[in-house]
This record gives structure tokens, C-alpha cells and sequence, in this order.
């Protein structure tokens, strides 16, 4: 019985989204501009967020799972902290640090002329400073499940480091890799509040579709409905794609 | 979201307050006892605070219990069924849409108005004088379906200022926190709120922003869980004392 109910509990309210739904408005709704501008954006910098926590967490996730050095125990502590941090708190320092008066950002400004605020950079950055966690955990607990003699013995055949990673343990993990990879952008294309306190706000060029559900809610409730259910469509495609093609298949 | 959660708690603790502390007509002083709960603007958060202090300390007994947020969310709220006393609203939009869902226990009244000034940071980075200067800076609105927005939009056309902003805020104070952390050079943001962050940022009045006049009214809500308790804080909010506050906050008498 608490199983249906949890069950109900997770499936009411997109279920809800669907009854509300302006059916007969909907084709209008969706044609206007704005609403595929955001979604575009959207999914472009849920993308890049995602290439970049994979550019920077897999190389992370392999210290802390083989590298045996001291410190990576804090280090691991410090990697989750941007997952139970509130995202606006993490907008909020986003702009302490990358800022035009920020530590970096401040440099940045006065050295390049650029400032991270307020651009389509800006919200890559903060959806990365939110989604990256959840990718170093899965692809670390994938190399600990990895049997790490394998790379071992790769060595003794005379394999360099990069090219046991790269010929070895990559193909070892690859499932780890694609759910982390799969986590990480889902979490990056719903990211609200880091990317609105530290992007803010601009249609095309930062305003993606969980702002644009924000703001629609201020004025219009059918127009936030509708950019709510293509979010929602769109989650659920590109997960249930992705999970047959590469999750599936472990 | 961010706006949401407090008012619901709020909501809540209302209702709770309310059936421990009894029928509100047993209160003495006639109207008022108990804890009313109101739903304000964002705008109002620093007089309506201070006025709601004052209004306790007259009638001992009496809680009053406040959500501040975007007036176009609040009022969403509102027609959701949120249990709450007053209404008061930073446009005439908002109210029409709880006046409209038939969830006004009366007319509205007009209680203030304000208007709107640049806000720039105490150094003024972008040398700002006017509204025309903005167009060579980075300038923080509200977004168009927030009421500061509106009167941006409006305050800009009647003085034929084309600007592009680099972000349309969700509502007054988030535009006003880029300015304060620098990130912008300015912001078109109410007198009211720029007064309340005197401390670090300087608010430069424009002729053009009497085109954009904001009216606040105020209303008791027909499902008030402490019907005489609103018209008690309606009344008070009124009286000389409380104008006074609202003055000194920068709002002008209607």
C-alpha cells in the first residue's frame, strides 16, 4: 500500500499537466517563437554541460577512485557539495567567483574584456557547477566496480597510463560513463536556480525552458502548461532513447 | 519555488494559529484578535514589516503574519485557495485577477503609488545621468509579465528609449541584487526599493518614469480565515501613522 502510494505520488502530478493541458490552443502555443527558442536553448547547453562535466569528471572520478592519494577523501566530500547546496546558493556563488566583481571574474573582465553573466557561456556553467557531481559518482562507482587488475595487466603487456584508460578501463565503464553522462544532462536541462542567479534572465540567449515556465506562470498558467509538458516530452523521449540504446544494454 | 514555499508555511501557520487561538470576534477592541495573515507585493516588504509591528503593538493579542512576493504569483496563489486576509497588490493586473476569480470580499482601494528610478551602484561604473545613458551600459529589468516590467516597458516607450537589456528579472529585488553585487551598471527598479538599499546603491530619478505610475491597492479576501482581522489591518494601514511609514518609504499617497 505505501508503494501505490509513493507510486501515485510521483505519477499524479505530471499526470496532472496532462489533463490541464490546453489541448485545443496547443498547436498555437507551441508555433510561437519563444517557445522554441528556449527549448533550443535548452538542450544546447544542457549539451555542452554535459561534454564539459564529461571533459573534466572522468579524468576526476579516476583519482578518486585509483589514485590512492591522500587527500581524495576530502576531495569527495568537497565534489557532493554542489549537490545538496540549494542551486541558488550556487548561483549566488557562481557570481562571487566568476562574477564581473568576482575572484576570477574580475580578472576575467579586466584582462579579456569578458564576463561570464548574463551569456550563454554563463548558464553552460552554471548547469555544469550543478550536473557535475552526479556524474563523477556514477562513473566513480563504475570504476570501483571495474576490476582494476585488467589495467595492471594492460601495463605489464607495456601500455602506457592514457592508453590502458583509453583501450581498457573506458570500455570497462562505458555503461557507468552513459547513465552518468544520461543523470547529468537531465539534471542540467531542469537547472532553475543557479542558471537564473547567475545567467539571469534573457530570451535566446539565457532564458531557458525552466525560466520561461517560471515567468510564463506570472502572467499566463495555460502558456506555462504547455512549455511545461514539451520539457516533459522531451525528458521522457531522450531518456527512454538513451536507456535502450546504452543502459539497456548491460 | 522560491517565492512559493514561505507563503504555503505561512498559509499553514495561519490556519494553525487560527484554530488555537479561537474566534477572532471574542478579541477585545472590537475586529482584529487572532492572526492575520497577508499577502503583499515584494515592493512593500520594508514598510509593510514595520507597519505590521506598529499595528500588533496597538491592539495586543494580534499576530500578523506576512508573504511578500511577485504580486502576479501571490495573487495566483490567492485564486488557488492559499487561506489568507489581505491582498495587496503592485498593479492593478494582479488584483483584477482575484477580483476577476470572485475571491475579493470588496472593492480594492488605491493605498499607494510608486514609481520607478535607475538604480546604479554608489560608484555609478557607467557614469549614468539619465534614462538615455542606459543604452551604452549593462542594464538589469524585470521581465515583462512582472509589474516593475510593465512600467519599464512603458516608462521606456514614452521617452522613445530603445534599450536591450542583458536580463529580464523574475521580479524588483532580483534586479535590484544585480546592481548591488556589480554585475550590472543599472537597473530600472522602484523608488521604493532603491531607498531600501540606500546603503549601496544610489537611485536617479527620470521625468520619463511619470508615464509608468504603479497604483497599489488592497483588499480582504472573501475566504479570510479572519474577516474582521483584515478590515482591521485595512483600516490601519490607512490611518496617519502607517501613512507616514509608507512615506517615508518613498510611496506616494494615491
Amino acid at each position: 500500500m505505501p508503494a501505490l502510494l509513493g507510486l501515485a505520488f510521483l505519477a499524479l502530478p505530471p499526470a496532472g499537466l496532462l489533463i490541464r493541458a490546453p489541448w485545443s490552443t496547443l498547436p498555437q502555443r507551441l508555433a510561437e517563437p519563444g517557445v522554441l527558442a528556449a527549448l533550443r536553448l535548452s538542450v544546447l547547453t544542457a549539451s555542452l554541460a554535459t561534454l564539459v562535466c564529461l571533459a573534466l569528471g572522468v579524468p576526476l572520478a579516476w583519482v578518486l577512485a585509483r589514485s590512492g592519494l591522500p587527500g581524495v577523501r576530502y576531495a569527495r566530500a568537497l565534489i557532493t557539495v554542489p549537490l545538496v547546496l540549494p542551486p541558488v546558493v550556487g548561483g549566488v556563488a557562481l557570481l562571487l567567483v566568476f562574477g564581473r566583481r568576482g575572484l576570477i571574474g574580475g580578472w576575467l573582465d579586466a584582462t579579456f574584456g569578458f564576463s561570464l553573466p548574463f551569456t550563454t557561456a554563463g548558464v553552460v556553467v552554471a548547469e555544469a557547477f550543478v550536473a557535475m557531481p552526479f556524474l563523477v559518482i556514477a562513473v566513480e562507482g563504475a570504476l570501483r566496480g571495474a576490476d582494476a587488475r585488467y589495467e595492471e595487466a594492460a601495463a605489464t603487456l607495456g601500455a602506457g597510463r592514457w592508453t590502458a584508460f583509453r583501450r581498457v578501463t573506458l570500455p570497462l565503464i562505458a555503461p557507468g560513463v552513459a547513465a552518468g553522462a544520461v543523470l547529468c544532462w537531465a539534471r542540467a536541462l531542469g537547472e532553475f536556480g543557479a542558471t537564473i542567479t547567475f545567467a539571469g534572465n534573457f530570451p535566446g540567449r539565457t532564458q531557458t525552458m525552466p525560466l520561461a515556465v517560471y515567468l510564463a506562470l506570472e502572467q499566463d498558467v495555460d502558456a506555462a502548461i504547455v512549455l511545461s509538458l514539451v520539457l516533459l516530452v522531451v525528458s521522457v523521449v531522450i531518456l527512454a532513447a538513451l536507456r535502450d540504446r546504452w543502459i539497456g544494454a548491460r | 519555488m522560491r517565492i512559493r514555499l514561505p507563503a504555503v508555511i505561512a498559509a499553514t501557520l495561519a490556519l494553525v494559529a487560527c484554530g488555537g487561538t479561537g474566534s477572532p470576534a471574542a478579541a477585545p477592541g472590537g475586529g482584529g484578535g487572532g492572526t492575520v495573515t497577508v499577502l503583499a507585493a515584494a515592493s512593500l516588504t520594508e514598510a509593510f514589516t514595520r507597519i505590521g509591528q506598529d499595528f500588533e503593538r496597538t491592539r495586543p493579542g494580534t499576530t500578523v503574519t506576512f508573504s511578500f512576493g511577485g504580486s502576479s504569483n501571490l495573487a495566483q496563489q490567492i485564486t488557488a485557495g492559499a487561506p489568507a486576509d489581505v491582498f495587496a497588490a503592485a498593479s492593478p493586473d494582479a488584483m483584477a485577477t482575484v477580483t476577476d476569480a470572485g475571491d475579493a470580499a470588496a472593492e480594492p482601494v488605491t493605498l499607494v503609488r510608486n514609481q520607478l528610478v535607475i538604480a546604479v551602484p554608489k560608484d555609478n561604473p557607467g557614469g549614468i545621468r539619465r534614462l538615455a545613458d542606459l543604452t551604452t551600459v549593462k542594464v538589469a529589468l524585470c521581465a515583462e509579465q512582472v509589474p516593475c516590467g510593465s512600467a519599464a516597458a512603458k516608462a521606456l516607450t514614452a521617452a522613445g528609449v530603445t534599450l536591450t537589456p542583458v536580463t529580464l528579472e523574475q521580479d524588483v529585488k532580483a534586479a535590484l541584487a544585480k546592481v548591488k553585487l556589480g554585475e550590472v551598471d543599472a537597473a530600472l527598479v522602484y523608488r521604493t526599493d532603491a531607498k531600501a538599499a540606500a546603503a549601496e546603491v544610489d537611485g536617479i530619478e527620470f521625468p520619463e518614469s511619470a508615464a509608468a505610475v504603479n497604483d497599489y491597492p488592497i483588499v480582504a479576501l472573501k475566504n479570510a480565515p479572519n474577516p474582521s482581522g483584515a478590515q482591521a489591518f485595512i483600516a490601519y494601514v490607512q490611518s496617519e501613522p502607517a501613512r507616514q511609514v509608507l512615506a517615508e518609504a518613498g510611496f506616494q499617497r494615491p
